[in-house]
């Protein structure tokens, strides 16, 4: 019996590595798809970039692809793409296919913090500049990379709290405030809540009574505010780290039986499609943007790298926050 | 008093004696932090309330966990109902989306008979993997977890398909006789499974299969067909899963919807007495499972527990679970107690003392 069970074990585990093998070669073939259309390296002087995104997980992350395609062919810079699907050894061999193909910038969006520090030297020892967007990688040696391109997540909840300020000058007594975070221990989770505390502690009467975690998704959103609306009778405002739960939120207000936007005000951050509708429609009350569109900075800055100009180690993407009215005039012209 | 004791050890020695105790635990102590939360009222003609929320949030895990009931006992695993769910959900609201008229009863009833046929015809393809072709289940079903997220994602084109259909909405937050309808809906589900297993043979011949699946084909029973079967009937529960998760956000989020619902369905089975290796299976033990985990994500909330600490705190409760219900810990603490209280044996009053511990 025991060896039959053995035997067992082992096949099973054979078929384990088997899926395994079966799943990297999937993934390289996608690779090498989205290796062929990129062409050789052109002999004109034309500036080649090389861009590895994180993966296309989420609407947010297809702008912001889109943004840098449409970007590279109006600024007639050659692009190559690559897709590296959530994975950072799928991002590590394609910035070394960049390097051996000797493209003139290499552009990338970590899909985590750390363990840059070796192929990000052998960029630097092959002289190619090196712009990171929208995440930061954790290398001590800030000289590996040009520049980090990206939203300031710190920023956007500060600017959120200070739209509340501004909005609750006039009132005398607390202000309770729940809040919905994102996906506990990721960057833009706790950069949102620690912009967001600290503006607001210049304000005594502005007090959080209440904060969960919502993992940046509407179903999260609603089941978290259902209950925030249960255990809390008086809830004036809700901050919530995206649009999403936001939106799931709505919900659970709506069948509480209060009024989203007036009973309820509500902050949220990113201004996605659905996002901006509501703050047109009257059922959110500000946003702040967190823009995916990023391409043409991205551009400009491989241009300047290219020619051996100086940039600031950090550059902001270009954002802005929308009001009720000022969404109803942006909401046709939006792309995502 | 006597009858009270000779009948308390086949209480507490009842399978489902531990989680029920937990469960209640978890509610009694939401009722200490707010006494408010066991309160139900009428709100718009239907019923309001952390337990009603408790019991309609549950309903998706209870389904998905009947369906993984079914195949565990067969001896098998299901590990991709997690990705039925996203794409049944993603199927149906791209439909709905695409029509002029969203509300129209008649473009949702096709919308869900697609998702339900194709999701139908992924559980066919799980059972042809390990049923005929011959597959380890776990790997088998694995091929679909990840293949099935990236078909889900490739049918919303990564997108979030929001849709504004209130026929649709009533699946996930509709009422029916002031009871939330996802709770009929899992109610009916349940009734029905549980009358197709044990009132004919089918159960019966689903635990044959699942103790040996060699011996019960010699002894005539199809053992193919039936574990087929329970795949296909895992694939249905999960869809409709799908539909109520969806309807609730009246949004499809392909990458979102159900992650991780395999793992809390295959907790829910094994909290309710479900042996993985097969061979046995307890609807209602599922049913008490489901609603276990769902109390648990509920009083994280209610209580306003940190997140940060949050995950620790259900890992806590669910070890707690798992050890107190196995007999083998249960015999070493009893042996320790009783070591320490003298030769005698328990008597009801300390078997009381540890209910309450």
């Amino acid at each position: 019996m025991r060896i039959t069970g053995n035997t067992l074990t082992r096949r099973g585990f054979g078929a384990i590595l088997a899926a395994g093998l079966l799943a990297t070669g999937l993934t390289a073939c996608a690779n090498s798809d989205t290796g062929d259309n990129a062409g050789g390296t052109a002999g004109d002087d034309k500036i080649v970039l090389g861009f590895s995104q994180v993966g296309a997980e989420s609407g947010w992350r297809t702008a912001n692809t889109t943004s840098v395609k449409e970007a590279a062919t109006e600024a007639g810079i050659e692009l190559k793409f690559d897709d590296a699907q959530q994975k950072q050894e799928n991002q590590i061999r394609a910035i070394r296919n960049f390097i051996q193909q000797k493209v003139d910038v290499i552009a990338f969006s970590p899909v985590v913090e750390s363990g840059w520090d070796t192929v990000l030297k052998e960029a630097k020892d092959a002289q190619i500049p090196v712009i990171l967007t929208d995440r930061a990688v954790d290398s001590a040696d800030k000289t590996l990379y040009k520049t980090f391109l990206g939203s300031d997540f710190v920023k956007e909840g500060r600017l959120s709290a200070e739209w509340l300020i501004e909005e609750t000058k006039s009132a005398t007594g607390p202000v309770n405030i729940v809040e919905l975070q994102g996906t506990t221990g990721s960057a833009p989770a706790n950069d949102r809540k620690k912009g967001f505390a600290e503006a607001i502690a210049a304000n005594p009467n502005l007090k959080i009574i209440a904060s969960q975690s919502g993992d940046f998704t509407r179903a999260g959103g609603k089941a978290v505010m259902e209950q925030f609306l249960k255990a809390n009778p008086k809830i004036d405002v809700l901050f919530a780290h995206n649009d999403d739960m936001g939106l799931g939120a709505l919900e659970a207000i709506t069948a509480a039986g209060k009024v989203p936007g007036k009973d309820i005000k509500i902050i949220t951050i990113d201004a996605v499609k659905d996002g901006m509708q509501a703050l047109a429609d009257g059922k959110f009350n500000f946003i702040a943007e967190c823009s995916p569109l990023l391409g043409p900075q991205l551009m400009e800055l491989a241009k300047k790298v290219h020619a051996g100009e100086e940039v600031p180690a950090r550059i902001e993407t270009e954002e802005t926050t929308f009001t009720q009215q000022t969404a109803k005039e942006a909401l046709p012209t939006r792309k995502y | 008093m006597s009858s009270w004791r000779t009948r308390l050890p086949a209480v507490t020695g009842h399978r489902l004696f531990w989680p029920v105790v937990v469960l209640i635990l978890l509610l009694a102590a939401n009722a200490i932090y707010r006494p408010s939360f066991l309160a139900v009222e009428m709100k718009n003609g239907h019923l309001y309330g952390s337990l009603v929320d408790i019991v309609r949030l549950s309903a998706p895990l209870i389904l998905v966990a009947l369906g993984m009931t079914l195949v565990i006992a067969t001896g098998g695993i299901d590990l991709s109902v997690g990705s039925v769910v996203a794409v049944s959900g993603a199927v149906a609201c791209l439909h709905i989306s695409q029509q002029p008229d969203q509300n129209s009863l008649g473009s949702v009833l096709v919308a869900l008979a697609m998702a339900f046929g194709v999701s139908l015809l992924l559980g066919l393809w799980n059972g042809t993997l390990v049923a005929v072709i011959g597959i380890q289940p776990i790997i088998a079903t694995l091929i679909l977890m990840v293949a099935g997220r990236g078909l889900a994602q490739l049918i919303t084109s990564g997108q979030i398909i929001t849709i504004n259909s209130d026929p649709y909405r009533m699946i996930g937050v509709g009422h029916v006789l002031t009871l939330p309808f996802a709770i009929v809906l899992a109610l009916a589900v349940t009734l029905l499974v549980a009358v197709l297993t044990r009132r004919t043979a089918l159960g019966m011949i689903v635990e044959a299969v699942g103790g040996n699946a060699e011996a019960s084909r010699l002894a005539g029973i199809r053992a193919r067909r039936i574990k087929l079967l329970a795949y296909v009937v895992s694939a249905a529960c999960a869809a409709v899963a799908g539909f109520m998760m969806t309807a609730n956000v009246s949004s499809a989020d392909g990458n979102a919807a159900g992650l991780w619902v395999e793992l809390d369905a295959i907790l829910a089975v094994v909290i309710g007495g479900t042996s993985l290796a097969g061979g046995r299976f307890y609807l209602g033990g599922t049913v008490v499972g489901a609603l276990l985990i769902q109390t648990l994500t509920t009083s994280v909330y209610a209580m306003n527990i940190d997140p940060q600490t949050a995950l620790l705190f259900k890992a806590m409760v669910v070890i707690a679970v798992c050890l107190v219900q196995a007999p083998a810990f249960r015999a070493k603490f009893r042996r320790r107690r009783a070591m320490t209280a003298g030769p005698a044996a328990p008597t009801g009053e300390q078997r009381k003392e540890q209910v309450a511990a």
